[in-house]
């Protein structure tokens, strides 16, 4: 009898259980923003789900080397997550030509979003989305403000003078001129060449020019930025070759360093560590050039998962992510992830706004290697970290990484055989 | 003629019992995934993402395309210079080691042993980072070290440069796994009967040259076994790469070793995706090497050694 009465009373509530998951769906997110987890927990998850009842959000990231792989065998086996935060370009791509990503073309919120926003997560004719646009980092110089007063420096804008600055550091002697190491390897391809580089390929120019074969990476263009980099080395510190990332970061932070290349994503970190003033400056342009560039790298964009079963809930998170409240949001949660909407954004990093002023005096233009010219094997942006550092290191001559490179490509890209 | 029936022996079942765990687990977790591995080798991804049989076309990418087949090689020669460096220092320095603690005189033998062999039970992980710490310019333990010497001209960022890093972090391991070596023979000196020493000190041989002369030869099978498992683990490391110098196996692929290269090729690497059949046919290609090389340290070697019973 008392058996009989358990049973229906268990049935009873695992019924009641079953009903209440049917109405609340929680979408887990796939995202390799680890370092953002406080930030999704404590402040993008409660503003969403406050204005959004039934739908709660579940962000799990991992490790940012790991991500693409860990995904691609996660979405294989049908157990990746609801929401798939893109990488840039082909690797997203690929997942939408499988059918992997939702087309997500039709979303209201696409309407607030640039051509070049879309291009990162957009098919190669762009009459397909897949992602939404979400943030975009941009490079340039971060420099400790209390070394240039106390050696009466200026803010460098030339080529020229950017040297000049370091030969004055150097000739001080109190601090190592720039904080950077090969180590790691890609800071050397990242950092170094996609920063300045974009001055001397022109940015978004000389980058279709690649594409299209018009240009080779053997051309001055592409050349000359390794030229700059090999000039780069003098002013590393001592034993910069096995110096690694974060080795380049506590340099830097800790006042021993006067200049730091840097990507925007640093100052979320910086403004943690280090304890004196900081401002910034664009890749300085080469003489006899007008105008400017920036490398404003479309980063990060977020998908939904094709064979999620929660497509309706998905969608509506996504056109959440499409308002102007999240890009604020977002902007000023992390800042140096600079949103890709039209939104109106306001920043209250002075740092970061910095960087986002440039958005208005210069081109912005992505990184030269993402978009088409990395299908193959070999893969020209990981060569390119180890051409970048080689030339640092002094193992391969400026001309020799270019033809490295060239011939890379030219073993598989159609247009430059 | 009466013919003696003979008895059918009766099916000794407990045989069979009694070893189908072991054979049922081996085949499920090593033997099945083993042949899965060689057969992936032989597909090829098609058009639309479909598996297409390609015969040996993998092989033939692996060892014909000057690409794939110069960062093979480059990898195989890292990885036998990675296997020499162990061979010529780990293991004279572990038996040396055994040999010095197994002598009755030595005090503090325990604390000696444990300490050595402390590291070999340690993580890749911290090893590498700890590593990476003594020897990094900037805050490593070595330069400053180095300097109070009046040495720091020699300091050089090793981890860094092309013709030292593989060296550095085969000493690096080396350090780590010397305590292995060192437990296995010492264990094998302890084994070797005080009759037989007792003998030799008759014969007035003392000291060194009854290490030389009596106890090396009765350690040679265990030296043997030493070296093979030098040899396996060798060919099969990957982590202390990965963990100190990242997937591209830095400084311009001077680290690159068999395992780091099937890594990036198997599961890719930041824009590079992964492609699992040239992975597999890099999978196969070192477990061919391995067995090679252990059919020869069998066939040629262990039949040759002369095993002696107390």
């Amino acid at each position: 009898m008392t058996t009989r009465k358990t049973l229906i009373l268990t049935t009873a509530i695992a019924l009641c259980a079953t009903g209440t998951v049917a109405q609340d769906v929680t979408l887990t997110i796939e995202s390799w923003r680890n370092d953002d987890i406080t930030i999704w927990r404590n402040q993008i998850i409660p503003a969403f789900e406050a204005a959004h009842d039934g739908i709660s959000l579940d962000f799990q990231p991992m490790a940012p080397a790991q991500y693409n792989s860990a995904l691609n065998s996660k979405l294989d086996a049908g157990t990746a997550g609801d929401i798939i935060t893109c990488r840039a370009f082909d690797a997203s791509l690929q997942l939408f030509e499988r059918g992997q990503l939702a087309d997500l073309t039709d979303l209201d919120g696409m309407a607030n979003y640039s051509d070049v926003a879309r291009s990162a997560w957009s098919t190669d004719d762009g009459a397909q989305t897949f992602c939404v646009p979400v943030a975009s980092v941009i490079h340039g110089f971060i420099y400790n403000a209390e070394i240039f007063a106390e050696l009466g420096l200026e803010v460098p804008t030339t080529e020229d003078e950017f040297f000049a600055v370091l030969d004055a550091i150097e000739a001080d002697g109190s601090y190592i001129p720039m904080a950077m190491g090969i180590n790691d390897q890609w800071e050397a391809a990242t950092m170094g060449y996609a920063n300045i580089g974009v001055n001397f390929w022109n940015g978004e120019d000389g980058r279709a020019a690649l594409i299209a074969g018009e240009s080779r990476l053997t051309d001055d263009a592409w050349v000359e930025p390794f030229r700059q980099l090999a000039r780069w080395s003098t002013y590393l510190g001592r034993g910069f070759e096995s110096q690694s990332y974060p080795d380049s970061q506590n340099l830097f932070t800790l006042g021993r360093a006067a200049i730091y290349p840097a990507g925007s994503w640093e100052i979320a970190g910086f403004r943690e560590q280090a304890d004196f003033e900081m401002g910034a400056f664009p890749p300085p342009v080469p003489a006899g050039t007008d105008g400017c560039f920036i490398s404003d790298h479309t980063d990060m964009g977020i998908g939904l998962n094709a064979a999620s079963p929660n497509q309706e809930a998905g969608r509506i998170f996504l056109e959440w992510l499409s308002s102007d409240e999240f890009a604020n949001l977002f902007a000023n949660a992390v800042p140096g992830f600079f949103p890709l909407s039209s939104a109106e954004v306001t920043l209250e990093d002075p740092l970061a706004q910095e960087f986002l002023g440039w958005r208005e005096q210069c081109e912005s233009t992505i990184r030269p290697f993402h978009q088409i010219v990395s299908r193959g094997t070999p893969n020209l942006s990981n060569e390119s970290w180890t051409a970048a550092a080689n030339v640092m290191r002094g193992t391969w001559t400026p001309e020799e990484a270019g033809e490295a490179l060239q011939s890379g490509l030219s073993s598989w890209y159609e247009p430059h055989q | 003629m009466p013919t003696a029936r003979t008895p059918r022996r009766p099916i000794r079942w407990h045989i069979a019992v009694f070893l189908a765990p072991a054979v049922l687990i081996y085949t499920a977790i090593m033997i099945i995934p083993l042949f899965g591995t060689l057969n992936l080798s032989l597909f090829t991804r098609g058009e639309g993402g479909t598996r297409e049989f390609n015969g040996l076309a993998n092989f033939a990418t692996l060892f014909g395309d000057p690409r794939w087949s110069g960062a093979f090689w480059n990898a195989t020669w890292n990885n036998l210079w990675f296997f020499i460096i162990h061979m010529l220092v780990q293991n004279p320095i572990g038996i040396a080691l055994a040999a010095i603690l197994s002598s009755p005189r030595l005090r503090f033998a325990a604390f000696y042993r444990t300490a050595i062999f402390i590291p070999a039970i340690l993580s890749f992980v911290i090893v590498g980072f700890v590593w990476k710490l003594i020897l990094s310019p900037l805050w490593g333990v070595a330069p400053t070290f180095m300097d109070t010497l009046g040495i720091g001209n020699w300091f050089a960022p090793w981890l860094g440069l092309e013709r030292s890093a593989l060296t550095t972090l085969a000493l690096i391991s080396v350090w780590q796994f010397v305590g292995i070596p060192l437990m296995l023979i010492y264990a094998a000196l302890l084994s070797i009967p005080d009759e037989v020493l007792e003998a030799a000190e008759m014969d007035g041989i003392t000291g060194a040259s009854q290490f030389w002369k009596i106890k090396l030869p009765l350690i040679l099978p265990t030296i043997g076994i030493i070296s093979i498992l030098t040899f396996v683990g060798n060919f099969n490391a990957f982590d202390l790469i990965y963990v100190t110098q990242g997937a591209l196996a830095g400084p311009n692929y001077a680290t690159d070793i068999l395992g780091s290269f099937l890594f990036r090729t198997f599961f890719g690497f930041q824009l590079q995706l992964g492609d699992p059949h040239m992975g597999a046919t890099v999978a196969t290609v070192m477990f061919f090497i391995i067995l090679a090389g252990v059919s020869l340290y069998l066939f040629g070697v262990q039949t040759r050694l002369r095993r002696y019973q107390f």
